[in-house]
């Protein structure tokens, strides 16, 4: 599997052309000879503008008996019992992706104390729940839990492994990924399933601005993870008659060369800068007391409540709530502004947002055109409104 | 209280990469090629939190910091850049087979590259970096080296001639581990505050940077490498979804109010 040159048809014009295409400035042309160098990402970008001069030649290499491996099982991540919900998200997206092969949901799940808990799973899609309970898993270490990963590899041969991009997920994940010698694709943002049961991972690549279509064709099991709120979380349905499947483990996979001294929980005080989700307020606020309006707009959305510089000069906020150039640079999920028209030095802190919904009585303000989604109007008006609207939702779900 | 037991110096090997300066690689919508806005080249900038965590280390206990990196010949700036920082010696990994490589086969490629440098007791990588961003590769490191690892490290609190203690995160929790040596780290950014280089150390200090290739590994089969090596395939590269899109909307307050929460719930955010 490789790029062939045939140098013949090469000149001076065409390996300039080249040269520019490729994105990883993995060409280049000296005494009339085009090489490729290890910047190659096997892109192929070359070829299509080669006008025949380079080719690729698809060479077959060894491939697993896919037949061997069925089923998508999903890592349980959780802590002390608690289950991550990326875990349940992951679970419905696994049900979709299931459907399409008609193979089965797997939950793995390991820790100690926990296989009532484990139980849950069901009710979010698991059609059977694999639970390694000992003492010695009490605590996230990572060569007791690799090695328990391997063994329910090794015995249960799932074709796929989705596992949530938490800090304990992009830990072992790989770890045992490299383990089976096997792919792994990491933070995907859209999974599909083939019928030949190749997982289809679709990630931003090459910094962000280009997405990927990734695929692991040759070995099995077929890794993964995947980012918080990237799925949506399915809806819990009881289920009793179902039965975990306890796994054993001799001790001596077990044991850590590495040892805990002690586990502290974090302050959860998060900077602006750390937040997912933004409430933004600017001088379309009229009073310091029209505040509560925005602070619990952001309490329903679990967001942050930011502000403008007017609003800090001012006082009603501290300069560590400011997003902009004099203040704080900001990337959350979602960033709603009430009463901002955008001026450039807000702009330039609040870029990065993924999607921002701006709310703002003058259509001709600056922060429509930054905004993924404008709603030209009054915020007095379509706040309250909005507060129940969300409020109904919740309860209805 | 950072507590240090000297016990001995230390082996420290800090993986680096070279990374393009600007991450701004866009896709022409409408032939599909990519355009490649800059080309100047610089050392991801999560690699300085390992190279100054290792320096320090060396200040305190003693040892050597060797710098390791996998790219094309050119990479060899990086590690030129790391020895002004402080580093004592830099390896550049570079060969034509390891084109292609994805996570397995660029950590396998970096494991051999270490077995042949030496024995260390810590590795260091950063936390990601800022052009694969895949942030995968120092744990698959460490298992080819049939090391522990721990990543998402935020602190160091006591060094002794046996074993290294240091803290990481994990969601909302503050670990502290004790881990022997040899072991892999994965740093996390808040760390350190990294030096800078320093140009007269630069001109004083001239290392030479080595070269590794497929031939001076242990592992010579080429099919563990590069593009034949690498169990993931992408499949095809394309631009994502116009983040230009805008939508206006107006309307009555509570026809825009309805809108928004329907948008909200849309977009799960609610």
């Amino acid at each position: 599997m490789a790029l062939t040159i045939h140098q013949e048809r090469i000149d001076a014009a065409l390996a300039a052309k080249l040269i520019k295409a490729c994105p990883f400035g993995a060409l280049s042309y000296e005494e009339g000879k085009l090489s490729i160098g290890m910047g190659c990402k096997l892109c192929k970008l070359c070829v299509k503008q080669s006008l025949g001069a380079i080719e690729f030649i698809e060479e077959k290499l060894p491939c697993v008996d896919k037949s061997e491996y069925k089923g998508i099982v999903v890592f349980v991540d959780h802590y002390k019992g608690i289950i991550h919900n990326v875990t349940f998200e992951l679970l419905g997206k696994a049900k979709e992706l299931a459907a399409v092969t008609g193979q089965s949901v797997m939950a793995l799940m390991i820790g100690s104390g926990i296989s009532k808990i484990a139980e849950e799973l069901f009710c979010y899609g698991a059609d059977s729940v694999f639970v390694y309970d000992n003492p010695l898993l009490k605590d996230f270490l990572i060569e007791p839990y690799a090695n328990v990963f391997e063994d329910f590899i090794n015995r249960i041969k799932p074709s796929s492994v989705l596992v949530g991009a938490t800090n304990v997920g992009r830990s072992l994940a790989p770890r045992v990924a490299a383990r089976f010698k096997t792919g792994l694709t990491a933070d995907c943002t859209s999974l599909e399933m083939l019928p030949d049961s190749d997982l289809v991972q679709i990630r931003p690549a090459f910094g962000g601005n280009i997405m990927a279509r990734i695929l692991t064709p040759r070995t099995r099991p077929q890794f993964c993870t995947v980012r918080y709120k990237i799925f949506s979380k399915p809806r819990r349905v009881e289920e009793f008659l179902k039965e975990i499947t306890l796994m054993d483990i001799d001790g001596k996979f077990l044991t850590s060369s590495a040892v805990i001294e002690k586990i502290l929980e974090k302050p959860s005080d998060v900077d602006i800068s750390e937040a997912d989700f933004i409430v933004a307020c600017g001088r379309g606020i009229k009073s310091k007391a029209d505040l509560a309006m925005a602070r619990e707009l952001a309490d329903l959305l679990h967001a942050r409540l930011a502000c403008t510089r007017p609003l800090m000069e001012c006082g009603w906020f501290n300069a560590k709530q400011q997003i902009g150039l004099s203040g704080r640079t900001v990337k959350p999920k979602l960033l709603i502004t009430l009463g901002i028209s955008g001026s450039v030095q807000f702009v330039a802190g609040a870029k990065g947002s993924e999607c921002i919904i701006a709310i703002n009585s003058d259509s001709k303000a600056q922060i429509f055109d930054v905004a993924r989604y404008g709603f030209v109007g009054d915020l007095y008006e379509i706040v309250p409104n909005l507060i129940r609207k969300i409020k109904e939702t919740r309860n209805v779900q | 209280m950072l507590e240090i037991f000297v016990g001995g110096e230390m082996n420290i090997l800090v993986c680096v990469k070279q990374v393009p300066g600007s991450n701004e690689v866009q896709v022409d919508p409408n032939t599909g090629v990519l355009i490649r806005t800059q080309d100047n080249n610089k050392l991801n900038p999560y690699d300085l939190f390992s190279i100054e965590f290792a320096l320090r280390l060396k200040e305190l206990v003693g040892g050597s910091v060797t710098t390791l990196t996998m790219g094309p010949p050119q990479a060899k700036q990086t590690i030129e850049e790391t020895i002004s920082m402080g580093c004592d010696t830099g390896c550049v990994v570079s060969d034509r087979a390891f084109a292609g490589a994805d996570v397995l086969a660029t950590s396998y490629t970096l494991s051999q590259a270490i077995r042949k440098l030496g024995a260390f007791d810590l590795i260091l990588c950063g936390k990601q970096t800022t052009d694969g961003d895949t942030a995968q590769v120092g744990a698959e490191l460490a298992e080819h080296l049939g090391i522990p690892h721990l990543s998402n490290v935020s602190s160091l609190v006591s060094c002794s001639a046996k074993a290294i203690v240091v803290d990481a995160f994990q969601e909302n929790l503050v670990i502290t581990e004790q881990l022997p040596y040899p072991v892999l780290l994965c740093l996390d950014s808040e760390i350190n505050t990294p030096r800078l280089p320093s140009y007269k150390r630069m001109k004083e200090h001239k290392a030479e940077v080595r070269i590794l290739t497929l031939t001076d590994f242990e592992d010579k089969d080429i099919s563990h490498y590069g593009l034949r090596g690498s169990p993931t395939q992408v499949q095809k590269i394309f631009p994502p979804e116009k983040n230009t899109d805008r939508e206006l909307h107006e309307g009555s307050g509570r026809q825009l109010s309805d809108e928004l929460a329907a948008l909200l719930v849309a977009k799960k955010f609610v």
